[in-house]
């Protein structure tokens, strides 16, 4: 019996290898082949524009990236937008799935429409914000702000980044609420009832009760915002273009700058290699969350 | 504050996507004396928000439906609504040029990906090893490493191997570009399935093939949907690939409205035309599968 059953688990083991084989294989190549050619590319000099210079540079590229002041510039940049938008997010994803876990009339359908721009194109979202929403002269809100006397704001040029990080927020709200949403669901109603007998204010009972309760989501959220934060892409190339100078540039707009329209390739390696460091200093402290989320 | 006031009791079953009617069949708990004015508060708050949140969606798809002149005329919700946007999009013959990019790459690459992933989850669920989790932790680390950090070489292999503005090397790129999510998605809603029913069926001597086609694929079926039309999504809206891999034959839509962006797009009925127009089946698919996209997203660990 427990031979056979020792045998089976190594047939099940091969089994198991070989059916995950395809999608191992094809991520690990993904991975490996690019990366090692970016490394590699970081290391020559390589730009498309002067053939024939071609040859390697050592550590160049990197020493011509680190006393780059545009490096640090959207390197701060990088983490600002990635924090700014996951404090808006969780705290009022928090805040809005409380409210629409109240009742009221109408409530499914002011939680769809409140959902609603996760599933929106950051192409067109970016778009729209620009043009009809954050336009000085004929947005809505230039028009908000002339009906209250108060002078329009030129967003994109007085207030770059906050401008790029209220639309990335407006996006990935709704996304914190779909999620933080779904786990008030299974909030115990008993132990809400047991707290409020006892005395507890509703305050209380947010903060003792409501909030360890959404422990294990909000880390999910933070997880899964992180991966997408991290490489904004489209809303900074469709708003500002990482402008005015480099206010709304972020390391993966910096590289496109590098590698497609300065066309150095050693150089816009030299800069993927630097952002494949900082996303897996983030993602080692992300695989930690993920792996207690995985525990339980 | 008022939300956090409130006395009503927190509905267990909530739903997302519920008709008022059904909610106003909900049950209601005994009312304490200001609770009728609390609704009222709730209820203004409630839909206050929504709207606010929604409102540059509407506002888009109301501007597509006016004239220019009204489109940058102060905002007025009282218009005559004209199509003469929409005739003027489509007559720009490539709209649908571009929007068969979109479905063609967005459904391509979701197929390829789950016929990939199906049986990558299934081994992971069903004959787990000591590696597992960590196989399933690593596939998400890769979703990890920006995109701008393997552009150069990505960009010079499909140079090379002339994958450029080619929908095939867009389908290549999504299907890599999802694969740990649909694997982990995959791979959540399986292990919720019980062993016992693939148990019978390798007892009635199914193979490994007929168990996964015959039972774990209907069984799943809606998991695997929902899964699938996440890819889609993430496909249909992915802009970074498509804009630095496209220029013309391949381009999808999020090309096609990024090409707005130039002094051409201001003219904003034609852009909220072609962009509602972008969004609108995308945007209906989300509404359908909220609910069931977030258990698989959250390794179930939020139901």
């Amino acid at each position: 019996m427990s031979k056979t059953r020792a045998s089976g688990r190594t047939v099940g083991g091969l089994r198991s290898l070989s059916l995950q084989a395809p999608a191992v294989t094809l991520l690990l190549l993904w991975m490996l082949i690019p990366l090692g050619m970016t490394v590699w590319f970081s290391l020559q000099r390589y730009n498309l524009l002067m053939p024939g210079m071609e040859g390697f540079a050592g550590l160049e590229n990197y020493e011509f990236l680190f006393t780059d002041p545009a490096l640090w510039r959207a390197m701060g940049n990088t983490l600002l937008l990635v924090g700014s938008v996951l404090a808006i997010t969780v705290v009022g994803g928090v805040l809005l799935a409380v409210l629409f876990q109240q009742e009221f009339p109408g409530r499914g359908i002011a939680r769809v429409l409140a959902i609603s721009p996760f599933f929106v194109m950051p192409t067109v979202s970016a778009l729209v914000w620009k043009n009809m929403m954050m336009h000085p002269s004929n947005g809505v809100l230039a028009w908000l702000a002339g009906v209250f006397g108060l002078p329009a704001v030129d967003w994109f040029s007085s207030l770059p980044l906050t401008s790029i990080i209220i639309i990335v927020a407006w996006q990935w709200l709704p996304f914190a609420l779909l999620i933080l949403l779904t786990a008030m669901q299974s909030l115990d109603e008993d132990q809400v009832e047991a707290a409020r007998m006892d005395g507890a204010g509703p305050l209380a009972i947010f903060f003792y009760i409501t909030l360890p309760h959404l422990k294990r989501a909000i880390s999910v959220v933070i997880m899964i915002e992180m991966i997408f934060l991290l490489t904004i892409f489209a809303e900074i190339y469709v708003t500002t273009s990482g402008g005015p100078g480099l206010a709304t540039t972020n390391l993966a707009f910096l590289i496109y700058i590098q590698a497609l329209l300065d066309f150095d390739v050693g150089l816009a390696s030299a800069g993927g290699v630097v952002a494949i460091i900082l996303a897996n200093i983030v993602a080692i402290f992300l695989v930690r969350l993920v792996a207690r989320n995985l525990e339980s | 504050m008022t939300t956090l006031k409130t006395k009503q009791a927190i509905p267990a079953e909530g739903h997302l996507a519920t008709t008022p009617a059904s909610e106003a069949r909900a049950r209601h708990t005994p009312l304490v004396p200001s609770a009728g004015a609390r609704r009222v508060w709730l209820t203004l708050l409630g839909w206050g928000i929504a709207l606010l949140i929604f409102f540059p969606i509407l506002w888009m798809v109301l501007t597509g439906f006016k004239s220019e002149a009204e489109a940058i005329a102060d905002p007025s919700l009282i218009f005559t609504p004209t199509l003469e946007s929409y005739v003027a999009v489509q007559a720009r013959a490539d709209y649908f040029k571009f929007a068969l990019n979109s479905v063609v790459v967005a459904f391509g690459s979701t197929l390829l990906a789950l016929a990939i992933a199906i049986p990558s989850a299934y081994a992971m669920a069903f004959l787990p090893t000591r590696r597992t989790k960590g196989t399933l932790l690593w596939m998400l680390s890769t979703k990890m490493l920006p995109p701008v950090g393997v552009l150069v070489p990505i960009y010079l292999i499909f140079r090379d191997f002339g994958l450029l503005d080619t929908r095939t090397g867009l389908i290549i790129v999504y299907t890599l570009m999802n694969l740990p999510i649909v694997v982990w998605m995959l791979y959540t809603f399986f292990k919720d399935l019980p062993r016992d029913i693939l148990e019978a069926g390798r007892m009635d001597g199914a193979s490994t093939f007929q168990e996964v086609v015959y039972l774990l694929l209907p069984l799943t079926l809606p998991g695997i949907a929902s899964t699938g039309l996440l890819s889609v999504i993430l496909s249909w809206n992915e802009a970074f690939w498509s804009l630095n891999l496209t220029s013309s034959n391949a381009a999808p839509l999020t090309a096609y409205i990024a090409s707005f962006s130039s002094p051409e797009g201001l003219f904003w009925a034609k852009l909220s035309a072609a962009s509602t127009m972008a969004i609108a089946p995308i945007l209906v698919f989300g509404w359908l599968t909220q609910k069931q996209m977030v258990r698989g997203l959250t390794f179930g660990a939020v139901k």
